[in-house]
């Protein structure tokens, strides 16, 4: 490139290549980039089957805690003041599961100490919340359903979903 | 063999550049001249070799990143990353595998060592003030090396699958779901739209819990991509405490100023 051809020309053809072989560099590494973080996400999550058969009501005698699902499903059945409910075992703190002590009527976390009352409220250790129920019903056969896949905090214990009359199965059976 | 005369001549000085005689020049040639030492200065200064001053903390940190090195790829032998046989490929290899034991030891209690001893080193060169200028630049790829350190350790904590294995990862990626703007739990969630399975603590597990997926890419994290990364950071920070103009030194005293001497720091 001449002396001359540089003052007259801003960009000369050297810098508009040069530009773009950078920008090109530059665009590639970008896309590869922002397509990796994409692949980190699948397209339809893995999500194992959520409903289970957990029995008759009968099973489970009144004023009990069964945990004969916690390995298999990771929920306490109770039965209470003539209500069924699934109880989640997933410690409100940081999610490891409690266990359920009969003896001293309470379950306890493993992890950092949280304690629940059989209605899984929470009343020691750092548990900011009391533990999450899972959906449950009765079948036309009589029999007890849960769904991990729809939970009930709290504030919605209330509805429909979150727990079986006992007595009302009892009629049904 | 009776080669032509010249022949291990010539061998030894394809391999060799320089003479061996204990001469200052044939000293620095040897540096220079070679590979893997010429990462050494060729000159050190007296104050660089007071152990009371560095506390060898950064060359010790570095030999027990060589350690979990070595030993993890000895490992990598037998260890296969699923549920079914990650805790019994641990077993076997402290109770069938000869020296499996002595392998898994080292690579344990190299790695709790890398990570009390890169600390160590931190605080050294915090208290002897070598984060000062020329070297703040050093000291923030030393803090992106502090992080990718914890991150080693994190990531291999999983990999032996036991109950604590798995509890410690579950409690540590919910933690992860609270970081403000990137966890479905954290503050600002709503403002960056991240949920349960687009938010960091997804990005970690490949999944809604503990898994498969997440021992998976706990192993590649731990075995190739942050070793591939924390050796790119180290390489810089070697570099840069040459560049810098080797270790740091104590200031220079009034009197050093007096006799026009410029004092260690540079
Ligand atoms: C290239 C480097 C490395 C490779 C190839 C590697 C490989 C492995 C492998 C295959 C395992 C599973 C076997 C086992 O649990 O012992 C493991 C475990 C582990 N790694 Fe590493 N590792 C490397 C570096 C590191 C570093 C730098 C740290 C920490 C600073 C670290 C910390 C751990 C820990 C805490 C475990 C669990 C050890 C145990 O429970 O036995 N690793 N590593
Ligand atoms: S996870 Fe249950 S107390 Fe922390």
């Amino acid at each position: 490139m001449t002396e001359e051809h540089a003052k007259n020309h801003l960009w000369g053809r050297r810098d508009w290549l040069t530009a773009l072989g950078w920008t090109a560099i530059a665009g590639a590494l970008l896309a590869g980039t922002a397509a990796f973080g994409r692949l980190l996400f699948r397209r339809a999550p893995i999500e194992p089957p959520t409903q289970f058969r957990a029995g008759r009501p009968a099973d489970y005698a009144a004023g009990t805690v069964s945990d004969r699902f916690v390995k298999t499903w990771r929920v306490f059945i109770v039965h209470e003041n003539s209500q069924l409910y699934a109880i989640l075992g997933k410690c409100t703190h940081l999610g490891c599961t409690p266990r359920w002590y009969r003896r001293e009527n309470k379950f306890k976390c493993p992890c950092h100490g949280s304690g629940f009352d059989t209605a899984g409220v929470n009343f020691e250790g750092p548990a900011p919340r009391p533990l999450e129920r899972a959906r449950v019903w009765l079948d036309d056969a009589g029999e007890l359903w849960v769904d991990v896949g729809q939970r009930y905090a709290r504030e919605n214990w209330g509805q429909p979903g979150a727990h079986v009359r006992v007595s009302a199965a009892r009629e049904r059976a | 063999m009776s080669a032509r005369p010249g022949f291990w001549r010539q061998v030894y000085d394809s391999v060799f550049r320089h003479k061996f005689g204990d001469t200052p020049r044939n000293r620095m040639l040897q540096i220079t001249s070679n590979v893997f030492l010429h990462l050494h200065p060729a000159t050190v200064r007296r104050h660089g070799l007071r152990l009371r001053y560095t506390w060898g903390m950064g060359g010790l940190s570095f030999l027990m990143f060589l350690v979990t090195v070595v030993t993890g790829v000895v490992l990598m032998f037998y260890y296969r990353p699923t549920a079914a046989t990650a805790y019994i490929d641990m077993k076997n290899l402290q109770h069938e595998i000869p020296f499996g034991m002595f392998q898994r030891n080292m690579h344990r209690w190299g790695a709790h060592a890398m990570v009390i001893l890169v600390w160590l080193h931190m605080l050294r060169v915090f208290l002897s003030g070598s984060y000062k200028p020329p070297r703040e630049f050093n000291w923030g790829v030393g803090v992106v090396l502090l992080t990718l350190t914890m991150l080693l350790s994190f990531t291999g904590y999983l990999l032996p699958w036991d109950q604590l294995a798995r509890w410690a990862i579950t409690v540590g990626t919910n933690m992860a779901a609270a970081t403000p703007f990137l966890g479905h739990q954290g503050p600002g969630a709503q403002l960056t739209g991240v949920t349960e399975r687009t938010d960091v603590r997804a990005l970690l597990l490949g999944g809604p819990q503990v898994g498969d997926a997440a021992l998976l890419r706990f192993y590649v994290l731990h075995c190739v991509f942050l070793p591939l990364i924390a050796s790119t950071f180290m390489i810089v920070h070697f570099w840069r405490v040459r560049k810098d103009g080797g270790i740091s030194g104590p200031p220079a005293t009034d009197s050093d100023a007096a006799a026009g001497r410029s004092g260690g720091q540079s």
